[in-house]
């Protein structure tokens, strides 16, 4: 009778040590010192939205008019406004405006985009053929076009820009989730999925969605960039957020050109915050590509 | 080849008939009249009238009439009317289309005299600080708001101006052809194709960048390196131009959209060009002329997206569209 030799150990005995989260980090911040900065601007901006109440001492939409166009200096840091409002405490509430606007259409828009592309290019054939049509003519309308139109029927104000900025990035992002989706569907273990008789959606939703999610999240963060540059375009054209709710890009619309001559602060400081957030989010968004594409990795 | 470029252009079709439907469809969920807007004068309105103003334009048909006319008008190239100024679409378009397609190609020249040399430049000496240096100015084009950039030249032209003329100096606000006064065509246009080109350009820049760093580890410019040719010549003739294909598609496709998606930078340097328009006649419910604009925005992204592909063809001769 032979004898049974011991069990062998198992495989998780001899694998490496997962490195903690902490680790990964601090790997990340190593190799990537440029999306590092990215995302310490990311930070900040969040910890603005999220604590101005307590890193500002002005109301951002009471008017002062006992204080218009004050300049920078030790009482108003960045100055005020035509009406007297202080700016540093609009750029901080705006960072709120910026946020909500950019991670919630961001966040909507890719994700819908990704289940659309994934179940393009899952279901393929005429599905398949129809729908990127469908994509192609969203495609085609210019960005700010489409959001102006939706903007026009639902109205002006935070969520109906929210609405307006999603719906153009749906077909961005199907797109190219599509692409890679359909490389994932001709691997072999959707076969061997559908061979154990799995329903479509489970097969979308649980093998296909999770092996999309690189090109699905370096969209998103891209997508959160962008999206703070349309809010900023439509409000600055009037059809965005409306006054008095601090936002950037309304900043720029109101003494931003009339006094430009006169109050430079005026039409600088909003400006610098929109382009820092997207630097940073644009910064933090190409590390990620980076850090998750294992071809640059190597 | 030719096969090819017919089963594309017939490929347009359907693109174009989605974009009729859709525009079609937005245009009548705006809620408001064009009628109501035009005859708005602070009082009551007389119902009789209201009814004779949708009755001259044709809003008061049927759905599926209004539609078919629209298709008829596609097909026959005759938009009508605008319904806001009563004027030929035809002229109204053309009046902005000039000044529209004049800034998208300085936008675009611009663009690429500045992408290519840099994103050259930054593959070839990557990892050093001139590559920091193109990174960083590229990065910072894609952030920059055009608008803002826009805002912040005339903050600069005036500021300059006065210091060194004494008397603030603007940009002209009217449009003249280039061919009758060039000077003041230029010395209008120029700004807001500089604030257009820059963002173009860095979106062009990262993407000729990250092609040439593909290409230069490709076997056949290692072999070209140990034959001894020239660095320059083998960035020049064997590197760059199997790199520009990608290049020349973001420069195809932001080309198509500035024709028409100009809107704030119009708005900031007082120009009007389709962007301009695109903005009053949404806002004016003046369907026949968003519908015109956006089947004309929709037709030259089309257009383009061909003549990129016919560039894939002419720049690398591996591609061939005879299957």
């Amino acid at each position: 009778m032979a004898i049974l030799s011991p069990p062998a150990a198992s495989t998780a005995e001899y694998a490496p040590p997962r490195p903690s989260r902490w680790a990964t980090a601090w790997q990340f911040v190593v190799q990537n010192p440029l999306g590092a900065a990215g995302a310490l601007v990311v930070f900040v901006m969040m910890f603005m939205a999220v604590f101005a109440d307590f890193v500002t001492v002005y109301d951002p939409t009471r008017n002062n008019f006992g204080a218009m166009l004050e300049p920078p200096g030790a009482e108003y840091w960045l100055g005020t406004d035509q009406f007297g409002r202080d700016l540093y405490t609009r750029i901080v509430y705006g960072a709120r405006t910026a946020l909500l606007v950019g991670f919630v259409s961001a966040f909507v828009g890719a994700t819908l985009g990704l289940v659309l592309g994934v179940a393009s290019a899952y279901f393929g054939g005429r599905f398949d053929l129809v729908f990127q049509r469908i994509m192609d003519v969203l495609m085609a309308f210019p960005l700010v076009i489409l959001a102006l139109a939706v903007v026009s029927i639902f109205g002006t104000g935070t969520h109906n820009v929210i609405l307006a900025i999603t719906i153009p990035f749906i077909p961005r992002c199907a797109r190219v989730v599509r692409s890679s989706a359909l490389a994932v569907r001709e691997t072999p273990f959707i076969d061997a999925a559908r061979a154990c008789g799995f329903s479509h959606t489970r097969i979308v939703l649980r093998h296909m969605v999770p092996n999309v999610m690189a090109p699905y999240i370096i969209m998103m963060t891209a997508a959160v960039g962008q999206a703070i540059l349309i809010e900023a375009s439509l409000s600055f054209l009037g059809l965005g957020v409306q006054e008095p709710v601090p936002a950037w890009g309304l900043m720029l619309r109101g003494g931003a050109q009339e006094y430009a001559e006169s109050a430079p602060w005026v039409a600088i400081f909003p400006g610098i915050a929109i382009s820092l957030a997207v630097f940073g989010f644009n910064l933090f968004g190409d590390a990620l590509r980076d850090w998750l594409d294992p071809k640059l990795k190597a | 080849m030719y096969y090819y470029i017919l089963k594309r252009v017939l490929l347009m079709i359907p693109t174009l008939f989605g974009a009729a439907v859709l525009v079609f469809c937005l245009m009548r969920l705006i809620p408001g009249d064009v009628c109501v807007l035009r005859l708005a004068t602070g009082g009551g309105m007389d119902p009789q009238v209201l009814r004779n103003c949708r009755a001259e334009i044709g809003t008061d048909q049927p759905m599926l009439v209004q539609f078919l006319q629209f298709l008829k008008g596609l097909v026959i190239f005759d938009f009508g009317k605008s319904m806001w100024t009563g004027r030929p679409i035809i002229d109204e378009i053309g009046l902005r289309f000039q000044l529209s397609l004049q800034v998208a190609i300085m936008a675009t020249l611009t663009a690429v005299l500045l992408a290519i040399p840099l994103g050259t430049i930054s593959a070839v000496k990557q990892n050093t600080w001139i590559d920091y240096l193109v990174r960083a100015f590229s990065i910072a084009g894609v952030a920059v708001p055009s608008f803002w950039l826009g805002i912040l030249i005339i903050l600069g032209i005036l500021i300059t101006s006065k210091a060194w003329f004494g008397v603030a100096w603007m940009p002209p606000i009217t449009y003249v052809p280039i061919w009758i006064d060039p000077l003041h065509n230029l010395s209008m246009l120029i700004w807001p194709a500089l604030a257009t080109g820059y963002r173009y350009s860095a979106v062009a820049t990262r993407m000729t960048r990250s092609a040439m760093l593909e290409v230069l580890r490709e076997d056949y410019v290692r072999t070209a390196r140990a034959k001894g040719v020239f660095r320059k010549l083998i960035v020049r003739r064997h590197a760059l131009r199997n790199a520009l294909l990608p290049v020349i598609t973001i420069i195809g496709i932001e080309f198509a959209f500035l024709m028409g998606g100009l809107v704030v930078t119009e708005q900031v340097f007082n120009l009007n060009g389709l962007g301009k328009l695109f903005v009053e006649s949404i806002s004016n419910h003046d369907y026949n002329m968003t519908q015109a604009l956006v089947m004309l925005v929709v037709a030259i992204f089309a257009f383009t997206n061909l003549v990129v592909d016919i560039c894939y063809a002419w720049l690398d001769p591996r591609i061939r569209y005879n299957r």
